[in-house]
């Protein structure tokens, strides 16, 4: 890897976990660094959305789930038994495959996570407008929904869905966003609308992004990590990845033979 | 930004979370305190019935008929009687409400008609049993003339668990995802066949759960039985296995206890909870084996 000038912002170490009897992720380390955007990429069931998940600890809802090894977020242990699954998860947001908004209002969509995450009462009317219009215009929705902002968040088109699920994540500032796929359920404006507001929050958050699109992980990310069958196989700027990838099974892969 | 904070008490618990995660233990204590609350009761009334039913459980009273004007000796002809008016009633409202069901789910549009037969079926899923009884009066013993009889009263309990039966079953066939049903009308599969090969086997467990629901309710109830076919006392043989003629009165345990615990004087104290733990446990059985069932359909779903 080149120069440490640049701060890590995830770090697994050892990282192995188990659904049940089944590994799904073996012995992976990986540096993950601050304010770019990294995406991860390899063949279905490789243990991807896995990895992703463990970054905020939501794979632990199945009891079956069990892990070893360590990950670190910003040189916090997030298996220490003094982290706040609640205070990771405000740090650690995520964005899913089909966009996810609560059925409730545009607006309460976005309040919603300052509500749960502050006293009754700690935010003025006119603070929580200011809030969601800067959320609403750093995603590039509010020119769409400004005078629409109580209808339901479901009946949105697709991507403005998408867009509204990452904008809910910013007004608890969170370090890192994490995307599984989120433009598989998009048209192609759709995708390419994500892919402009990732690069405008590159530098403001650090982003990981599951995709299967190897032209989008070209477009979008500055580092890729190729995984196979569990394992980390080949990090590395994402140019070198795709032009002088080192690993053979690396190579095979993006040239398509198999996928 | 991130350097700000010194990395060892990054993600610590603030003031606010503790206090959250007070209120949620809290919450948590409430919700486990009505579980325990519901729980109580009902173990307890298990327990009370055991206890008192003691000196008469044994199997001499449940194959013996009764003996001394009711005050003493088994139950054997109101048990029997009891199992010919579920099997008949449920053999008669299963078929129907399955069939009905399955029509109104998977063939029927979804117009005005269609809505007012749901609303009139939930509804009558909730009419009183005693209004049902009285239809049975009316509609078996004297309209069409049979008397009162097993059948009446069988019939009269089939018209009360119809319109439930048809309820828990389209409910459990609209649990099948319509995208199972889209999958085999794309490749050409006719409606009949998607039933039968996605829809049914995929709802099997939900439908018999809602069925065996209601054998617990036809066994239970007395009202309906006690207008249209049910008596006090009918002479029967210990343990004779087919006492009764489909066109004759019989006893029901439902209505034996009702019987023996208010009308009939110096009854033996144990029978009457004896009794109650007998309708218990053939309610019980017939759920165990439902459950069975549903295991072994699960484990053998290849139809
Ligand atoms: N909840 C689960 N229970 C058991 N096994 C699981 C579970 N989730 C995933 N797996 C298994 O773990 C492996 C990795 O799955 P994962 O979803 O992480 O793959 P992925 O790389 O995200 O694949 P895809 O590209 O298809 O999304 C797969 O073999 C999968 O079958
Ligand atoms: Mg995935």
């Amino acid at each position: 890897m080149q120069s440490e000038s640049m701060q890590l912002c995830i770090q697994t170490r050892n990282l192995n976990l188990w659904y049940g009897q089944f590994q799904a992720l073996k012995d992976v380390n990986i540096d993950v660094r601050h304010g770019l955007i990294t995406s991860l990429i390899g063949p279905s069931g490789c243990g991807k959305t896995t990895l992703l998940r463990c970054f905020n600890r939501i794979n632990e809802r199945f009891s079956y789930v069990r892990t070893k090894g360590e990950i670190k977020v910003l040189g916090k242990n997030i298996y220490d038994p003094d982290v706040s699954l609640i205070e990771l998860r405000k740090s650690v947001g995520m964005v899913f495959q089909r966009p996810n908004p609560v059925p409730i209002s545009v607006y309460e969509n976005i309040v919603f996570g300052l509500r749960i995450h502050n006293r009754f009462g700690v935010f003025q009317k006119n603070q929580l407008d200011e809030i969601v219009e800067k959320s609403l215009i750093e995603v590039g929705l509010w020119k769409d929904l400004k005078d629409r902002l109580k209808v339901k968040a479901t009946s949105l088109q697709l991507e403005q869905q998408q867009k509204l699920c990452i904008a809910r994540l910013l007004p608890l500032k969170p370090e890192v966003i994490l995307m599984d796929e989120p433009c598989s359920a998009l048209d192609v404006e759709g995708t390419r609308a994500i892919e402009d507001l990732m690069y405008n929050l590159r530098g403001h958050y650090t982003i990981v992004i599951v995709t299967h699109n190897m032209a989008q992980a070209r477009r979008t990310s500055d580092e890729c990590i190729f995984m196979l069958l569990g394992e980390k196989i080949e990090h590395d700027r994402t140019e070198n990845l795709f032009l002088n990838p080192r690993d053979p099974r690396t190579a095979e892969y993006i040239e398509g033979r198999y996928g | 930004m991130a350097d700000a904070i010194d990395p060892a008490t990054r993600f610590a618990k603030t003031d606010f979370v503790i206090r959250k995660e007070r209120i949620q233990a809290i919450s948590k204590a409430l919700f486990l305190i009505m579980v325990v609350i519901m729980i109580i009761p009902l173990l307890s009334i298990i327990a009370y019935l055991v206890y008192h039913a003691m000196p008469s459980l044994n199997w001499e009273f449940l194959i013996e008929a009764p003996k001394k004007g009711m005050s003493e000796g088994g139950i054997w002809p109101a048990f029997v009687g009891t199992l010919y008016l579920v099997v008949i009633s449920l053999a008669i409202a299963a078929p129907i409400g399955v069939f009905a069901a399955i029509y109104l789910n998977e063939y029927a549009k979804e117009n005005w008609f269609n809505r007012i037969i749901h609303l009139a079926v939930i509804n009558l899923a909730g009419v009183p049993s005693i209004v049902h009884a009285l239809f049975g009066l009316g509609a078996f013993v004297y309209a069409a003339q049979f008397g009162y009889s097993i059948i009446s009263a069988s019939l009269t309990l089939a018209i009360m668990t119809l319109p439930v039966i048809i309820a828990s079953t389209r409910e459990a066939l609209a649990s099948v995802p319509a995208s199972f049903r889209e999958a085999c009308w794309n490749v050409g599969a006719t409606r009949w066949q998607t039933i039968r090969a996605i829809v049914l086997p995929n709802s099997i467990s939900g439908i018999l759960t809602g069925i065996i629901l209601q054998v617990s309710r036809a066994a239970g109830e007395t009202a309906p039985i006690m207008f249209t076919g049910a008596v006090f006392y009918k002479a029967v043989a210990r343990g004779e296995l087919f006492p009764y003629y489909l066109n004759e009165q019989c006893m029901a345990l439902s209505m034996h206890l009702y019987t023996i615990s208010t009308q009939v004087p110096n009854v033996k104290e144990s029978i009457p909870y004896a009794t109650a733990v007998v309708l218990l446990c053939s309610v019980l059985v017939v759920n165990a084996s439902a459950i069975a069932l549903r295991v072994w359909l699960r484990n053998h779903k290849k139809w």
